[in-house]
């Protein structure tokens, strides 16, 4: 079994996330109760501690907060924080996009790819 | 907290790389050469404090290999910091009654054990709940760091050639240090065309990967001025955390700016007060930014501070690093804590190698983060004084 499997059953907690993104469906966790959405996905809302929390489709855009091209991997990739539309900040990977395209500020959409174990990641690439 | 208790030894294993020692060994040694240090001997420790560097669960497995008869333990672990949270934890025991003369141990061989350079992977469990969110997409400790410098960058114009300047101090102040693992001085150029290896991160603003350890004795201070040794007084001491805070990312700080706040409150002194700081350098960018969050300068001003060699040893407002730092001499168990202790220890003793010793330290800082910046972390901050 991969380590992400063996993550994702560890936490059932998050379980529709990962089955609703294989659908090609991307999924943000939000509060009904402070109405604020919120990034990693969690049963208790982390900004008012409700357990009213909700799956809601999220639009897969947003803007680079930062990035860094790990260079001494085979082959380079992109590791970046994206600020999604909606508001949090999440770590990800920048795929399809060429190194010198990069820099913080600029657009980028969802981008589902399935990582070395074959399990879809929700990635993102330049608009 | 302020004044209750005191460092009264201090030791760095002088080795960088250990084969032929165990880790329990090494813990022993660095235990020993701490005690010789402070004039006491093994059965006056009734206190131990470890990190997660220790071989088996917490503090058992070397409390037993020592033979030792405690009173309290700690294992509190946040990383490379927790050596500095120990000696606030050690100083709060020492308040409450609770031991007399605390032992804190580092050690590690990663150096002999081959762990791969550039791109180390964090301690992970899978029932971590970031770990799915993070793992998959390639995180390395070197790569979130290079997010902080690189937002950074981006947020205050802070240049490469900056951070370069904090690896060129390093390796000034290691040339004194006989047993530092890099003791030939490097310029600006040579840090700038070493290889990128997560941009803006260049292999020469990463810390070294080394063998050994360090031990540090702290006391109650009526046993610490019976001892013949410098006196050194724990005058304040802060630790805090810093997260994702659900999406509210924010990477160009670090939670020193809560544990330096809280550390100089308790001590009743001001960054300027402060003659000397080791600050943790587990990268450049480490070192930029808990200067900006201390207070040693204003938040985005880092770059300049650290430029054209402010950093070094007489010529700046603050020498920093003067043992050669994690980037040039030692950071045993990919945990640069202890050696931030110490070398502030030796600092207020006035027992640095002349070249860097500064004069008239009576007010120094050991600071340290634990777990990576661009996710989460701990950070402990000491001010330490010469009575």
């Amino acid at each position: 079994m991969s380590a992400l499997q063996e993550a994702l059953d560890h936490q059932p907690e998050n379980r529709k996330f990962w089955t609703e993104l294989a659908e090609g469906r991307f999924l943000l966790k939000y509060c009904n109760s402070c109405q604020r959405a919120h990034w990693y996905p969690r049963a208790i809302c982390p900004h008012c501690a409700s357990q009213e929390t909700e799956w809601r489709p999220a639009s897969g855009r947003g803007r680079i907060y930062s990035y860094s091209i790990s260079r001494t991997a085979s082959p380079p990739y992109v590791i970046a924080y994206v600020t999604l539309d909606e508001g949090p900040t999440m770590m990800t990977r920048i795929v399809n996009t060429p190194f010198d395209a990069l820099a913080i500020g600029k657009p980028v959409e969802l981008a589902i790819e399935r990582g070395e174990d074959g399990i879809p990641l929700p990635l993102f690439q330049l608009v | 907290m302020t004044g209750h208790a005191y460092i009264v030894g201090a030791y760095e294993h002088p080795l960088r790389k250990a084969p032929d020692r165990s880790l329990a060994q090494l813990h022993g040694e660095v235990a020993l050469g701490a005690l010789a240090d402070a004039g006491l001997s093994k059965n006056d420790i009734d206190g131990y404090f470890c990190g997660g560097d220790v071989p088996g669960t917490g503090p058992f497995s070397m409390v037993d290999y020592l033979n030792l008869k405690v009173r309290h333990v700690d294992s509190s672990n946040i990383g490379g910091a927790s050596y500095i949270l120990h000696v606030n934890h050690a100083a709060q025991a020492i308040a409450a009654g609770k031991c007399n003369v605390a032992l804190i141990t580092l050690a590690g061989r990663p150096r002999s054990e081959g762990v791969p350079k550039g791109g180390l992977k964090r301690a992970d469990s899978p029932a971590q709940p970031d770990y799915a969110w993070e793992t998959p997409f390639g995180m390395t400790i070197l790569n979130t760091y290079a997010m902080c410098a690189k937002r950074h960058m981006h947020e205050y114009g802070t240049t490469s050639e900056q951070l370069a300047w904090i690896k060129v101090a390093a390796s000034q102040h290691a040339q004194h240090n006989p047993n530092a693992m890099l003791r030939t001085p490097v310029t600006v150029e040579e840090v700038m065309h070493s290889p990128l290896v997560a941009d803006p991160l260049h292999k020469l603003d990463c810390c070294i990967v080394s063998d050994g350890g360090g031990a540090v004795i702290v006391t109650r201070p009526e046993i610490a001025k019976s001892l013949r040794r410098p006196l050194v007084k724990i005058r304040g001491a802060a630790e805090s955390v810093k997260h994702m805070a659900g999406g509210d990312i924010d990477l160009t700080y670090s939670a020193g700016r809560f544990s330096g706040a809280a550390a100089f409150a308790e001590a009743g002194v001001r960054p300027s007060d402060i003659k000397y700081a080791s600050l943790y350098d587990s990268f450049t960018i480490t070192v930029l930014i808990q200067l900006e969050d201390l207070g040693f300068c204003e938040r985005g001003k880092g770059g300049a501070f650290v430029a054209d060699g402010k950093l070094i040893s007489g010529q700046g407002p603050l020498a920093v690093n003067t043992d050669g730092g994690g980037l040039c001499n030692n950071h045993p168990a990919h945990r640069g804590g202890m050696t931030k202790i110490i070398e502030a220890v030796r600092q207020i003793r006035g027992e640095a190698h002349p070249a860097v010793q500064v004069g008239g330290c009576d007010l120094a800082v050991a600071h340290g983060t634990g777990g990576m910046l661009g996710t989460r972390h701990g950070s402990a901050t000491l001010v330490l004084e010469r009575v």
